[in-house]
């Protein structure tokens, strides 16, 4: 028997790349549960093409999940891999520009024929030639080992091969000294009515697991010791999961029952089935016709008294535009999710970005002030889901919460949140007449709360209180239709006014160590990790840099203005063309500079830290 | 004409009922009407107040949703609850408001525009569901809001400020189209006609599920006399033809022509009153097949022929009525919702 080192580092990032029917998802998701639940911090990238299967053995449709586990906090998923598993040709070339010399690539060579060369373009086995010769490079036969290893088994031989991707995920969890047990668990309850699928995947998994004990092949394993994390119970957590509980918790929190109106659309179809789930919380989805019925919907069951929800994606924001104004001109709680993804048109729908800001805010006819709420990681999701959902029912208005294609399918662990110390939100509902016209009482629906300016939410089924609301501009306070310029202009202004005075979005923070810093980089939405890594790289450098990140986009906190301008020089990094930078110019006279990449994937840190540190060093 | 059998109202089951005796007048909001003196919705309007009080319900549990155009005006004059919403989407948005409230009584009012047009998608959609809704589209066969130009109903080779050398388009006939969607209540009638409207009306609300009233209303300022044939003393009798559940199908003077199969064709033909083979209606029969033949009675351009009643009325589960099925089922399988134990899941781990 070989004698086995056991090395240790502080952080890994292992990318699992394969064809889009090999698994490389389901793969990645089961490392990241065993790394998650052995108490590493994490964070996860999967990518993965539009296409549900293009054609086997391409460069299009490879998959790929990358995870960054470590003993400390980190932020983000990784820059770039330290340990490549390619499953085929194909997703060793679409990868390897990606992985920094030195890396380890742990290959499957059972594909590595001269057709499936040829198909990407290799004239010459890479593994034969030079091409690898920079990298620590295992090449196994992870099929042929495979389906030796289920060879017991009644399986056709592709059937067995399928199940290399266990195989891969038993072998580089002994690497990294991750246990197998959660995922024989899974594996026994997710095939429990296929049992020959069920074992031989297990024993796929088993078979990887030992490979790495005992072949000489990998003489070292490595050990991440689990991060120091404030205590409380932890789990791991995607975006479009903690969104859809955040909506859950928010209901509850608010009394009302949820009613979500939903097209499926990539990247936001996953809310849609999450909330399908849970109708033991009353949960009421409907999948509509097309984006407008399902906004519209969740529109009707909001006047009804329920907390209407829509989830979408860009090109479903553009369809629903007329009905975000007409819910603006009702004043009607509704909750509008755009998980943003590559645009314009069809754009990357597997991909993040976030040019949709602009969009929420201006995508409509006529003055139609819309409060945004931007959620910055995957945990926090669920946190920005309660908020903005606070902010409609406290307002009766349309609330965009965005996220994106990265905090959506992206994941990292979250300490559970006491459920009894949630906030509360309070519906009010109006019962009673509010108004006195010459001695009779009767109902306004328009009379405003002098406070926040919104008005009263009576539900159909309140008596007395019976009332018309349309998209017709309305005479303020009785509600009925007014052509009056004057009044016109009043609602104009009165709409507004409520959004600007949205309450309890808190001060803009800045986090600035030295206390020292002349150059403040101010994001919004998922680049917080990023900028967060790379502002830490500065400063481990020797640089001075603040850092804030706004997650309320309309209204924008009201110190804003005076954070902006106490800096020398403010850099605006956005996977954009400069959409808050164009509002922050605009809205407080800063000359802010952007940083924009519209690439589809998040930033690395090492790129932004270098931006950084020039914008440090010009001043 | 025979009585309409009272079959209860199960379209309302679950709706708060009063006591209290109602009145036309308490439907009557404070609002001023405001269509073209002549409009035909007067007579549509008058015509719901006027029965609304028959059913009894509580008033605040009714609610009146409607699109754009010169009918989807009608929620301001209602004193119920109403909205009036953007064009085409008055079914998706009632859809929203049905499914999650079952104790209200849900009126869509709609147009040819609004729902043939532009909200055509949202209308087979709530058919096709069956969401508790009655849906009253009122076909003038012209854009009236916006003066005057053809709609999807209007005759091939209208001559409108759209189309000065006439329309191109076939129109859609709303009945069979209605039933091509997998309508479980169809029926039409004419707004100048108080007592078939009502019938309808009555019939229309009893019904679970989506209930597709077409009303033939006259817009007196760009489609005068659209459908002066059926309402003319002179011509009608020998154009309309009332269906009845259960009557033999019959119209003109003393019922001297009638409807009958062609056995060789399968399809519908004029015949003698008194045809051994004259056809007797059935609107609850499962099969469309013959409710959508009498659809096609009605010549596209002139209408002459059209059939007015009920043309179908079965019963299908209605969708919020499932909807609330599985609600109630996940909580009693599964238990009420333990918001703690979701957030925690199955694969959490505890530090310190």
């Amino acid at each position: 028997m070989t004698v086995k080192h056991v090395r240790e580092l502080d952080r890994v990032v292992i990318r699992f790349a394969g064809d889009s029917g090999d698994g490389m998802q389901l793969t990645g998701d089961r490392f990241t549960a065993e790394t998650a639940s052995f108490g590493n911090d994490l964070s996860t990238l999967p990518n993965f093409p539009a296409e549900i299967r293009a054609p086997a053995g391409t460069m299009p449709g490879v998959s790929s999940f990358q995870l960054h586990f470590a003993n400390y906090d980190i932020l983000t998923p990784g820059d770039a891999p330290d340990v490549l598993v390619a499953m085929n040709p194909a997703a060793l070339k679409a990868n390897l520009p990606d992985v920094p010399k030195g890396a380890t690539i742990i290959v499957d060579t059972g594909d590595f024929t001269p057709r499936a060369l040829k198909k990407v373009g290799w004239d010459t086995n890479p593994l034969e030639d030079t091409t690898l010769s920079a990298y620590k490079v295992h090449a196994l036969d992870l099929s042929g080992i495979t389906m030796e290893a289920l060879a017991p088994f009644d399986l056709s031989r592709k059937d067995a091969s399928r199940s290399k991707n266990m195989f891969a995920l038993g072998l580089l969890s002994w690497m990294y000294g991750r246990s197998i047990d959660g995922t024989v668990t899974f594996l026994r309850e997710k095939f429990a009515s296929r049992e020959t699928i069920r074992d031989a995947n297990i024993a796929a998994l088993k078979a990887g697991w030992n490979y790495g004990e005992t072949t000489e092949d990998f003489a070292v394993s490595y050990q991440v010791k689990p991060a120091a994390m404030p205590a409380g119970t932890y789990r791991n957590i995607t975006g479009n999961l903690a969104l859809s509980y955040g909506l859950i918790a928010a209901a509850r929190q608010s009394g009302l029952p949820l009613f979500l109106g939903s097209y499926p659309i990539t990247p936001a179809s996953d809310i849609l089935h999450e909330l399908s789930r849970h109708k033991r919380f009353g949960v009421r989805t409907f999948q509509a016709e097309d984006e407008v019925a399902a906004i519209g919907a969740a529109l009707g069951a909001s006047f009804g008294g329920a907390l209407g929800v829509t989830t979408t994606s860009g090109p479903g924001v553009a369809l629903k535009g007329e009905t975000v104004g007409l819910a603006v001109s009702l004043e009607l709680p509704l909750v509008i999710v755009d998980v943003q993804r590559g645009g314009p048109s069809t754009g990357l729908p597997t991909k993040t970005e976030q040019a949709d800001l602009l969009q929420v805010l201006y995508g409509r006819n006529g003055e139609s002030p819309v409060p945004v709420v931007a959620a910055s990681s995957p945990s926090d999701c669920f946190h920005a889901a309660i908020e903005a959902v606070r902010i409609a029912v406290t307002y009766r208005t349309p609330v965009f919460l965005l996220s994106d294609g990265y905090l959506a399918n992206g994941s990292e662990p979250w300490r559970v949140p006491d459920a009894e110390s949630l906030p509360v939100i309070h519906p009010n509902f109006a019962t009673e007449l509010n108004h006195d016209d010459d001695g009779e009482r009767d109902f306004w629906p328009y009379l405003r709360d002098p406070e926040t300016l919104a008005r009263p939410w009576a539900v159909p089924g309140t008596p007395g209180l019976e009332h018309r609301i349309g998209g017709i501009e309305k005479l303020d306070g009785p509600g009925t239709i007014s052509y009056d310029p004057n009044n016109h202009e009043r609602m104009v202004r009165l709409r507004q006014a409520k959004v600007d005075g949205v309450a309890g979005i808190g001060d803009l923070e800045v986090e600035d160590p030295s206390g020292a810093a002349r150059l403040l980089v101010v994001g919004w939405g998922s680049t917080y990790g990023p900028i967060g890594a790379a502002v830490r790289r500065a400063r481990k450098a020797g640089h001075n840099v603040a850092q804030a990140h706004l997650r309320h986009l309309n209204p924008m906190p009201a110190n804003t203005g005076d954070v902006l301008r106490s800096y020398d020089r403010v850099l605006v990094p956005e996977m954009n063309l400069g959409q808050l930078a164009l509002l922050l110019r605009g809205t407080y006279l800063v000359d802010v500079v952007g940083y924009n990449r519209v690439r589809g994937l998040p930033f690395k840190a090492e790129e932004l830290a270098d931006v950084i540190m020039e914008e440090v060093g010009a001043l | 004409m025979t009585a309409p059998v009272e079959l209860g109202r199960p379209g309302l089951t679950g709706v708060p009922t009063t006591d209290a005796k109602q009145t036309k007048k308490e439907f009557t909001s404070d609002q001023e009407v405001r269509w073209c003196p002549g409009c035909g919705d007067y007579a549509v309007l008058a015509a719901v107040q006027g029965f609304l009080p028959d059913l009894g319900l509580a008033r605040e549990n009714i609610v009146f949703v409607s699109g754009i155009g010169c009918s989807s005006r009608f929620p301001y004059y209602m004193n119920t609850y109403g909205m009036h919403s953007i064009h085409g989407r008055a079914p998706a948005i009632a859809t929203g408001l049905a499914a999650s409230r079952p104790d209200l009584s849900v009126w869509v009012i709609t147009g040819d525009g609004d729902a043939l047009s532009i909200g055509g998608n949202h209308l087979i959609h709530a058919l096709r569901r069956n969401v508790n809704l009655t849906i009253l589209l009122f076909n003038n066969r012209i854009y009236g809001l916006t003066k005057g130009q053809y709609s999807p109903t209007s005759e091939q080779g209208k001559i409108t400020k759209s189309t000065p050398m006439g329309s191109l388009e076939a129109p859609f006939n709303p009945v069979s189209l209605a039933l091509g969607a997998e309508a479980t209540f169809v029926a039409r009638t004419i707004d100048s006609d108080r007592q078939h409207l009502t019938s309808v009306l009555s019939a229309a609300a009893a019904h679970r599920g989506t209930s597709l009233v077409e009303i033939y209303q006259n817009c007196n300022i760009f489609n005068d006399g659209a459908f002066e044939i059926l309402k003319n003393r002179d011509s009608r009798d020998e154009v309309l033809i009332r269906l009845e559940h259960g009557e033999p199908v019959r119209f003109g003077a003393d019922g001297r022509h009638g409807v009958r199969r062609n056995p060789a064709t399968g399809s519908l033909e004029v015949c003698a009153g008194d045809d051994p083979g004259i056809l007797v209606h059935d609107a609850t029969a499962d099969d469309p097949t013959q409710a959508f033949a009498l659809s096609r009675l009605a010549d596209p351009g002139t209408l002459a022929r059209s059939p007015i009643g009920v043309f179908r009325r079965v019963e299908r589960p209605a969708y919020g009525d499932l909807m609330s099925a599985q609600l109630d089922e996940a909580a009693q399988t599964q238990g009420e919702g333990d918001l703690q134990a979701l957030l925690r899941g199955n694969d959490s781990w505890t530090v310190g």
